[in-house]
């Protein structure tokens, strides 16, 4: 059914630290890579050598410029889904092929229910839903549930693709709903936020803000360059004739 | 929003279908309408036929039609479930609605209450086709107090228009449904305008702030994580240019609220044959108006996702 689980215990999530991302589209390449040989696949692309290239991803990476009193910033944004507790994406399924996973909060799409009717990537505010225009059905990320309970991969690659991928670990994954949990103590000591907390969609992954600015950085020994003074008598003749 | 004709139409259609059939449903057991056989099969075949076309349209809209028959299982959470089973429940009070009528020539007893549970029918499913568009948070014009009787009053609108020009081809003289048609488009008319200008003076809560949690200050799109337009864009980042907006809005208004007046004014004044056509004209200019209307409904809503792309 489409109606939602009871509160759980576990919330899977992800936390994203905008202090530390740098924009590398790493995550974005290793979630395609992993994602269209897994749970949803295949992650179409439709002309992908041609002058309109289009395709299913599940992670975007934006960058933003931040401008506040401080000075401005350039901000590297990743965009994926957040799995709501409240996900109005799943409640609007007219087929139930959108669920939320009592077990572990996970929304999921069963493709093989799906009509394409395209309400629930209306319903998300977040554009974490896209269609795949060949197979005709919605697709969206998984959380890499085909990793994170997979056995045949090391304790260590138990985790969605894109936090394996992430270089500057500006990826974490862990259980929210355990407020001891490595990922709730960092959010919790970072001030992590929700995105559009007013639509009351309460999502699960959190973002952490970039570190206020500070004056601890490297101050520059040498002076500015300054322009040169016009010299007079014959050096300044030289000058001139050089210059000319 | 993308204004996909497929959903323009179906809601267009299934509109004034559901509109007709609502009240061809109370009019024939009150009397108003005679139990003959050529109002109720133009009447009921038009009715039926509207919203038997503009369901087939909906489900050129899906990506997997033949897979339709799953969208009645989630009636418990989905307006959109809910609105296929109201109107697949609401065919069969219609259906024996217009074979007593039709066929029998009666319209008391049984039939008569057949139309009433088609009239329920379909005020229901014009409800949940409403709600379909003002549940939707991420939408702001849509999650909207006028948005719901919206659905009401142009079903309303639409069914009193085209019963009338039914009536005036076959049973000419009443003023009542000509004096109805002109007052529901009037009040069509103003319910537009003033939706229209609830929507420009929007102040939406959601901005670029809240959307990337970056607090304080100006969030600025520097960089799209693509070159070429993807689904949320096609789908979610419809633009029209606001002069065509501004067009488009009195072209919708000339074909769905000022023709239908004038042209029902003036079959006051005229007799049968001339009043019965302008009343059929004024049917007609008002659908297409109402395509025009719907058209805007779509292509001025806003997306939250657009926020994302500096839109």
């Amino acid at each position: 059914m489409t109606c939602l689980p009871g509160p759980g215990g576990k919330k899977l999530g992800l936390v994203i630290d905008l202090d530390t991302c740098v924009g590398c589209q790493a995550c974005v390449t290793a979630c395609k890579e992993w994602n269209t040989g897994g749970h949803m696949a295949p992650l179409t692309d439709i002309d992908p050598y041609g002058g309109h290239v289009d395709g299913v991803w599940f992670n975007r990476v934006h960058s933003y410029e931040h401008i506040t009193e401080m000075g401005g910033r350039t901000v590297n944004f990743p965009r994926s889904c957040l799995h709501c507790e409240t996900p109005a994406c799943v409640t609007v399924c007219p087929t139930g092929a959108s669920y939320k996973r009592a077990s572990d909060g996970i929304v999921l799409v069963d493709e093989d229910k799906c009509i394409g009717c395209k309400l629930c990537s209306w319903a998300c505010p977040y554009g974490a839903r896209e269609f795949d225009t060949d197979v005709g059905v919605m697709k969206k990320c998984t959380l890499c549930v085909d990793r994170i309970y997979n056995d045949n991969l090391d304790e260590g690659d138990r985790v969605p693709a894109c936090v394996a991928a992430c270089p500057t670990s500006a990826r974490h994954f862990g259980d929210l709903g355990d407020s001891q949990s490595p990922v709730s103590q960092l959010v919790a000591e970072r001030g992590g936020v929700d995105l559009m907390p007013e639509l009351g969609y309460r999502p699960t992954n959190k973002y952490l803000p970039p570190r206020a600015h500070t004056q601890r950085a490297a101050s520059v020994a040498a002076p500015a360059l300054e322009p040169v003074r016009a010299e007079g008598g014959f050096l300044g003749w030289v000058d001139r004739m050089l210059s000319s | 929003m993308h204004p996909a004709f497929s959903v323009v139409f179906f809601t267009t259609a299934t509109g004034a279908g559901y509109g007709l059939l609502a009240l061809l449903g109370v009019l024939g057991p009150l009397g108003l309408i005679a139990p003959d056989f050529w109002p109720g099969f133009v009447g009921m075949g038009l009715a039926l036929g509207l919203i038997a076309a503009g369901l087939l349209s909906s489900t050129g809209h899906l990506g997997r039609p033949e897979r339709a028959w799953r969208a009645f299982s989630q009636w418990r959470s989905s307006w959109l479930s809910r609105e296929g089973v109201a109107s697949v429940a609401t065919f069969i009070p219609a259906g024996l609605f217009g074979v007593g009528w039709i066929f029998l020539g009666r319209l008391d007893g049984w039939v008569a209450a057949a139309g009433i549970l088609a009239t329920f029918g379909a005020i229901v499913t014009v409800c949940m086709t409403g709600m379909i568009y003002a549940s939707l948070k991420p939408v702001a014009q849509w999650h909207s107090p006028y948005t719901l009787p919206g659905y009401l009053i142009f079903s309303a609108m639409s069914g009193c228009v085209l019963v009338n020009a039914l009536l005036q081809g076959f049973a000419p003289g009443s003023t009542i449904l000509p004096a109805a048609s002109v007052l529901l488009t009037l009040f069509g008319w103003g319910w537009k305008l003033s939706t229209w200008r609830h929507n420009d003076q929007l102040e939406i809560q959601t901005t670029a702030n809240t959307a990337t949690g970056l607090a304080g200050g100006a969030v600025r799109s520097l960089e799209w994580p693509h070159t070429e337009e993807n689904y949320l864009l096609k789908e979610m980042g419809f633009r029209i240019a606001r002069k065509h907006g501004s067009k488009l809005r009195l072209i919708a208004q000339a074909l769905a609220f000022g023709l239908p007046i004038l042209f029902l004014l003036t079959a006051f004044a005229l007799p049968w044959p001339f009043a019965a056509l302008l009343s059929a004209l004024a049917a007609i200019a008002q659908f297409a108006g109402m395509l025009v209307e719907r058209w805007l409904f779509f292509a001025e809503a806003k997306h939250t996702v657009m926020l994302y792309y500096g839109r």
